[in-house]
């Protein structure tokens, strides 16, 4: 490689590590305070967890597909591990509602939150700024153990008597609160623990982006991932805490049995509940999506972050419209506060609230386009790179395309009508969070791996993890939509069997066509290949970490972030010498340049 | 490399990192707060004519609470101008005061705490509500049905609506009134399940006071066993006095939003 990289690749071992952290298993691996060991805990927990949480969701595939059938293989070990909720490895409805509900849980709080957010942004934010380490390490080792302890409260939730919370990750009271186990409470504990870590997270990167900017690192030199952080972090920040307040409330409801959100005349199982009343179900809606639509581009944003870098570096090109994209995703941080009671068109909030979210909804849906359209757009003439992220990447700009788009119909309230609580709101969230934000973590994991361990993952098995992960999820997502305009509801346990079998009246026949059954069966089959595609993932990354290919060069992508010139791994402290920035993030091909890119703390030439 | 800005103020921000982290967090607090006060207003404009409570707690108390933390308040600054002045020994001073503040803050309202729970309403099976502090309770329940008797000092009303109002309603003069357990339909004291005002009242109150003891903790420490640091590193010191002051201020200032919202509206 060039010249400028070897400069920059000479280690300095021993100096910066002998500094701060004592050595050894303990201070090293577990209570470390170094952003990236953090960084790393947080990822490999949270894709744990992803693998956890498609397992239930496997599981519950069977008992849609299949209703009352024992569950091929994992039946037995059910009913051993659960009990009579799985006895003779049949799914019981409580069960599948746990699983529900579990699953919603986890792919959000425990799962794509940490990995994208937390993972990714302890990481790279830090490198990427020149900066040390984050602003705070104890607090982020904090963070991180407070998310573990909330996990750990989750996962012990399905061994105790009645198992985990089966309200859905909404957790709607009455329901939530009226269900007579202990679920619901070991949700709402660690729930509290969750947000606590997600909060001390976003003071951490908020604070880190400020303050520890390397020298010459203003604002408009920011690689558009840490802008999208930045962003993200604000939205945990100011979201998160009205959620916080409305567990406590539910926690209140179930333990102190006040009745915030239990209604006057409320009667559970035919009789009416020992309780005051006066309280307000709505208010735990509202107060629930105002941190859920935020959330929901918490989910998002920082998978866009991770796009644009890949893209920059994979077309050799600037990415087009860096101020737009800045400008777009703070516009959307602002809107997103605003248009969350899209989600309650169907609870009678009248005309006016839903015009006022229909408007806001639209609006917001502006900003999102222009980043995807600028992302689009520097593409244009690029000369592309197709290696495993990009093509991950460039399957992430049409899977969000599609998820986006049919939300448009979800954000007027007269075609919610029909949608909402069908299966085209599940086709819709997934098509951006799995397709989209998930192969987006994907690339980002093949991309940064280099750097991480100094070794290349496999081209060969990448793309076989590619093209077979992008068939399954389509296969997987997109006859929720047939289904969900077909009226099937979410959250049946039998996926609509029985619901399809009434007769409703003399002139009205069944409710599902036995084709829209069917595709559920389909869809069985299309999440079981998606499992099997990440055999290949699996492996590859496990095998690569001590054998894939040596990277050959600190910048073995030619990047021009900063966090590519540091040695690899970068040591504690991460910079030799302490970085200057001389340009924006994305010099690539810079006519008159005599290599295609020229990093951010290369100076000018005399 | 160390981190930079522990201490020093980064010029273009003119800050140092924790304080830009208590601000942050402060704001998340600001948005944990705002959401329990709309939890207030959503449930109190929803509450039928006549039954949202008013009078219910002790102004004279809720006053003294407000003036004791505002004392702390002054307090806390000076203890950290004192600092900044170099004069350890007001320091120790100055949050001496504080921490007793936080103490007196706790105790009263402990006392109020127990009074609400002491406080009883029965519904009475010829319609009427009997309400007062229990004096001698030997009741025993069975499913709806209760056995003994209890004897309460308080009154006994028509209308419930008598109950809620306390400003409108003065209650005639207290006197022991002995409740035969066959009289009672329903009782319950004025704990957080009491109605929704009860409810709202104990969880913000509550969470408060979680603030202000935690707080205290934290003052308490760097006033102990944390203030060794002073004689190595006086800026740094100063610096978490400062920080520790302005969460202490926060709690201070909710508790000036408490204050009328819960006892004079
Ligand atoms: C781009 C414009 C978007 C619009 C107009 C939109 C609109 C909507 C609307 C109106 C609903 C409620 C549907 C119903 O329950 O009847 C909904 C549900 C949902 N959306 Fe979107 N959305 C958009 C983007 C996103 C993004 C970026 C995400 C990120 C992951 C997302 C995730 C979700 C989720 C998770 C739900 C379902 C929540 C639940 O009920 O469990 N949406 N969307
Ligand atoms: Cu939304």
């Amino acid at each position: 490689m060039t010249h400028m990289e070897a400069t920059h690749a000479i280690p300095h071992p021993g100096v910066h590590e002998a500094h701060h952290e004592g050595s050894g298993f303990w201070r090293g691996y577990v209570f470390s305070t170094d952003h990236k060991v953090i960084g790393l805990q947080y990822g490999f927990t949270a894709l744990c967890f992803l693998l956890f949480g498609f397992f239930l969701m496997l599981m519950m595939r069977w008992q849609i597909g299949h209703p009352g059938q024992p569950v091929p293989i994992m039946g037995p070990v059910l009913e051993k591990v659960l009990g009579q909720v799985a006895s003779r490895g049949i799914m019981s409805p409580d069960l599948y509602n746990s699983f529900g509900a579990m699953h919603g849980t986890i792919m959000v709080f425990m799962a794509i939150v940490p990995l994208a957010f937390a993972a990714f942004g302890n990481y790279l934010v830090p490198l990427m700024i020149g900066a040390p380490d984050m602003a705070f390490p104890r607090v982020n080792m904090a963070s991180y153990q407070a998310y573990v302890l909330g996990g750990l409260i989750m996962f012990t939730s399905f061994f105790i008597p009645g198992g985990a919370a089966q309200a859905g990750w909404t957790s709607y009271s009455p329901l939530a609160t009226s269900i007579p186990t202990n679920g619901q409470t070991f949700w709402i504990v660690g729930m509290v623990l969750l947000i606590t870590s997600s909060l001390l997270g976003a003071v951490n990167v908020i604070a880190t982006i400020i303050q520890l900017r390397a020298p010459g690192m203003t604002w408009m030199r920011l690689p558009f991932f840490v802008w999208a952080q930045f962003v993200t972090a604000f939205l945990l920040l100011l979201a998160f805490p009205p959620l916080e307040a409305a567990a406590l409330m539910q926690l209140m409801d179930k333990v102190a049995h006040t009745s915030f959100f239990l209604p006057t005349g409320l009667a559970i199982g035919g009789t009416l509940a020992n309780v005051s009343g006066g309280g307000s179900p709505l208010l735990w809606q509202h107060l629930f999506w105002f941190l859920a639509h935020p959330e929901v581009y918490v989910l998002i944003l920082p998978a866009m972050g991770i796009v644009a870098e890949i893209i920059a570096n994979n077309t050799r090109k600037s990415i087009w419209g860096y101020k737009s994209l800045v400008y777009s995703i703070l516009t959307l941080g602002f809107l997103s506060f605003i248009v969350w009671a899209h989600h309650m068109y169907l609870t009678g909030m009248g005309t006016r609230i839903s015009t006022f979210f229909q408007t806001t909804t639209m609006i917001i849906s502006i900003p999102s386009v222009v980043i995807l359209t600028c992302l689009f757009m520097s593409l244009w003439g690029g000369s592309i790179r197709f290696n495993t992220p990009m093509l991950f990447v460039m399957a992430f700009l049409p899977m969000f395309g599609i998820g986006g788009l049919t939300g448009l119909p979800l954000g007027f309230s007269y075609s919610d009508l029909h949608l909402h609580d069908t299966y085209y709101v599940i086709a819709h969230f997934h098509y951006i969070v799995a397709p989209g934000t998930i192969f987006a973590l994907f690339a980002g994991i093949y991309y940064w791996f280099p750097k991480i361990t100094g070794r290349t993952m496999d081209e060969f098995w990448g793309r076989v993890h590619f093209w077979l992960s992008l068939v399954f999820m389509n296969l997987i997502f997109q006859p929720m939509f047939a289904q969900g305009m077909a009226g099937m509801l979410r959250r049946m346990s039998d996926g609509g069997a029985n619901y399809s079998a009434a007769t409703l009246g003399p002139d009205v026949s069944g409710g599902l066509s036995s084709r829209i059954l069917h595709l559920n069966i389909f869809i069985l089959w299309a999440a079981v290949g998606l499992g099997i595609a990440q055999v290949p993932f699996i492996l590859n990354f496990f095998w690569s970490i001590k054998h894939g290919k040596p990277a050959g060069s600190d910048n073995p992508w030619q990047a021009t972030t900063l966090e590519w010139q540091t040695p690899t791994p970068p040591p504690h402290g991460n910079f030799a010498t302490p970085p200057q920035v001389y340009r924006g993030p994305y010099e690539y091909s810079v006519p008159g340049h005599d290599r295609d890119f020229t990093p951010q703390n290369e100076p000018e030439k005399a | 490399m160390d981190i930079p800005y522990t201490v020093e103020l980064r010029p273009d921000t003119g800050l140092y990192n924790a304080k830009v982290g208590i601000w942050l967090f402060l704001a998340s607090e600001v948005m944990l707060f705002g959401a329990l006060f709309s939890a207030y207003i959503l449930l109190r404009v929803g509450a039928p004519e006549g039954y949202w409570p008013h009078g219910w707690l002790n102004v004279p108390l809720g006053t003294a609470n407000t003036l004791v933390l505002i004392t702390s308040s002054i307090t806390t600054v000076l203890a950290w101008v004192s600092l900044k002045a170099n004069q350890f020994g007001r320091f120790k001073l100055f949050h001496a005061i504080t921490l007793l503040c936080a103490l007196v803050f706790v105790g009263i309202k402990s006392f109020e705490y127990h009074d609400k729970f002491v406080h009883y309403e029965f519904t009475l099976k010829n319609g009427k509500f009997a309400d007062g502090h229990m004096v001698e309770n030997k009741l025993k329940q069975d499913g709806n049905s209760f056995t003994g008797y209890a004897v309460i000092r308080g009154h006994v009303v028509e209308d419930e609506r008598e109950l809620y109002d306390l400003n409108a309603h003065k209650a005639p003069a207290h006197e022991d009134i002995r409740i035969d357990g066959a009289q009672i339909a329903k009782m319950g004291n004025y704990g957080p399940w009491h109605n929704t005002y009860t409810a709202i009242y104990f969880t913000l109150t509550g969470l408060h006071a979680l603030h202000v003891i935690g707080g205290a903790i934290v003052i308490g420490f760097l006033w102990g066993p944390g203030s060794k640091l002073w004689e190595t590193d006086p800026e740094r010191f100063t610096n978490r006095i400062e920080i520790s002051g302005l969460f202490w201020h926060f709690v201070d200032l909710i508790w000036i939003f408490l204050f009328p919202v819960l006892y004079l509206l």
